[in-house]
């Protein structure tokens, strides 16, 4: 068996494998990082909040990059969690890490499980738009709706959030809060990366390859993509949560389609079909806009820049950031099994 | 009782009657030829059996149950497999991961997630190569092979889950004359395992290896029965074969 004796050895015409050694850097510029700022306190709150918007931006991956779900409303179940753990704050004076974190995931799993019921899993094969639409309206829907809620702030939003608590420990900005939300991401990102290279991993690369096809060797298509939806809207609960107990603050804004576009953006910058160009795009993008804002007219004209860099991406650079450097073949990766090593290839 | 059991059916696109008051059976074991000229309604009965459409009238049987109108997902479940006219394996996918993703499709989605079945489908998907002569291009990218390749791993695809029925739609188009005696030795084999159901153009080739003929025209069953007797039959001499 030739293909066995092969296997792993990066002959020639075999692709280098550079997708690990892009995560190892990111994971080492992460772990610095708050070393490196720690004289600029404004910096570590920056990079904490690129780590809490990097876990948006990698549900939104997990939805569109991998299961080819175009949802315009991630924010949604972002910014719901946020505001129930917000609440919870205010009104029962509860924000334990091991209690608030987790109803916060259960929210946004139970809010994106509703709507992958009602969009993907009717008779009818939704189309592309309709799911589009549906997110859309969801999280534009939301928006208008807090904000005319007086109990909730409505306009307003909620401020002086709850300090988040471990037993008597309380996190405020800085180093603590930094890696509290790396140690976030990193789980985020070790599951999703389970995941997306396990057996099942290879259904969502099939069903984005030719999703009739795959109803045909007897796949629920529709299932998968419920399943993935339900837990990117999962995964964009947590990072509702711990974003406003680091921020302090959460407005309708953080669940509309501003911030849900943002999360396009993000992962679409950074290259759509991987875990960490989501990561990369974000801090990218997050980054661009902190070091920009000093320039009045770049403030200001922000949200259209932002359009043309998109429009540009999508035009002449579609696998984004990442795909400078990773080819598309180490993207899809291979899901058979190794007889040594045992670890599949690829991303 | 007959494997597949297509009775009565009818297909309509608009005013188009591209099926009208079809019957066929599908015996076990048996190997069924599907011909008839171009727009006859090959591929559309082919797409109803399958569930790629439904049938406007009549009901089609598999394995005892009613799946007129069950969707795709469920006739595979219960057995049924296919290759259609155009190709469609996944060509960004390598070819291993195209057969494994054919063999796995049976599992609960929580085995596949925690990859519980990769290691012991490895001598599976490797058996399934050999025999469809693509051990050695297993790391290659599905869409790399040549036609005659990509034909050979949708059959390998489409077999592996063992079924009990297999459709293919001109599995010959394109190929090379060496190409499709390779296909024909490569299919011979399954009799004992799996009935099929045939559409191609190649008349000898469908004389070589099916038992039973059913002949379309227009939409219409114009003869049925044991591939001698089908050959003689005078009609099928002037409508079809010439
Ligand atoms: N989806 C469709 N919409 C409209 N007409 C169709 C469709 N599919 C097939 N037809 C028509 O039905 C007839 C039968 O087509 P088909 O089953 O593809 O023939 P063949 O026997 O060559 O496979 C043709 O006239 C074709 O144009
Ligand atoms: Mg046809």
């Amino acid at each position: 068996m030739s293909g066995v004796v092969m296997a792993g050895v990066a002959g020639p015409g075999r692709p280098r494998r550079l997708l690990p050694v892009v995560e190892i850097v990111v994971l080492v510029a992460m772990v610095a990082a708050p070393f490196v700022l720690s004289g600029r306190p404004e910096l570590v709150t920056l990079a904490t909040n690129i780590l809490i918007l990097s876990i948006l931006a990698i549900s939104f991956e997990l939805c569109w990059g991998y299961s080819g779900i175009m949802t315009f409303g991630q924010a949604l179940f972002f910014g719901v969690p946020a505001y129930v753990i917000a609440l919870v704050g205010r009104d029962l004076e509860f924000s334990h890490i091991w209690g608030t974190l987790p109803l916060a995931m259960a929210v946004g799993l139970l809010l994106s499980s509703l709507f992958a019921a009602f969009l993907l899993l009717g008779r009818k094969t939704p189309t592309p738009i309709f799911i589009a639409l549906g997110t859309l309206t969801g999280s534009y829907a939301a928006e208008r709706l807090v904000s005319g809620w007086q109990y909730v702030g409505a306009g307003n939003g909620l401020s002086s959030i709850k300090l988040l608590q471990a037993g008597e420990y309380e996190f405020v900005e800085g180093t603590a809060f930094f890696f509290l939300a790396f140690g976030c991401l990193a789980a985020v990102y070790i599951g999703c990366r389970f995941l997306t290279r396990s057996q099942f991993g290879l259904v969502l690369a099939g069903i984005r390859q030719n999703e009739e096809r795959l109803a045909f060797f007897g796949y629920r298509v529709q299932l998968y993509k419920a399943i993935v939806f339900s837990l990117a809207g999962m995964i964009a609960g947590l990072a509702g949560a711990l974003y406003s107990y680091h921020q302090g603050f959460i407005g309708p804004g953080n669940m509309g389609p501003g911030l849900s576009t943002m999360a396009v953006i993000y992962c679409l910058f950074g290259g759509a079909g991987t875990l960490i160009g989501p990561v990369i795009g974000t801090t990218a993008i997050e980054a661009l806009s902190y070091v920009l804002a000093d320039i009045d007219l770049v403030k200001r004209f922000w949200p259209v820049i932002l359009g043309l860099v998109l429009l540009l991406v999508v035009a002449f650079q579609p696998s984004g950031l990442l795909g400078l450097v990773v080819s598309a073949r180490e993207r899809i990766g291979s899901y058979r099994w190794r007889p040594r090593g045992g670890n599949p290839t690829g991303g | 009782m007959a494997l597949l059991d297509v009775s009565g059916v009818g297909k309509t696109f608009g005013a188009l009657r591209a099926l009208d008051g079809v019957n066929l059976q599908v015996q076990q074991g048996s190997f069924h030829g599907l011909i008839g000229p171009n727009g006859s309604g090959k591929s559309t009965l082919l797409k109803a059996i399958a569930g790629a459409h439904f049938a406007s009238s009549g009901s089609i049987t598999f394995a005892g149950r009613n799946i007129t109108t069950a969707p795709p997902h469920e006739r595979a479940r219960h057995g049924m497999s296919l290759k259609f006219q155009i190709t469609a394996v996944l060509p960004e996918l390598s070819v291993y991961d195209n057969v494994l993703l054919a063999l796995q499709a049976g599992q609960a989605v929580w085995s596949l997630a925690r990859s519980a079945t990769r290691r012991a489908a490895h001598p599976d998907v490797m058996r399934s190569l050999e025999r469809f002569r693509l051990a050695g291009r297993a790391d290659d990218l599905a869409g790399e092979l040549s036609h005659g390749e990509q034909q050979w791993l949708e059959i390998a695809m489409a077999l592996a889950r063992a079924p009990k029925l297999l459709l293919l739609d001109e599995p010959t188009a394109g190929m090379s004359p060496q190409e499709r005696r390779a296909t024909g030795e490569l299919l011979a084999p399954i009799r004992q395992s799996c009935a099929l159901l045939i559409v191609e153009h190649d008349l000898d080739f469908i004389k070589d290896i099916c038992d039973t003929l059913t002949v379309l025209d227009q939409g219409q069953v114009v003869a049925s029965g044991p591939t001698q007797q089908v050959q003689d039959d005078e009609r099928v001499r002037e409508a079809y074969l010439g």
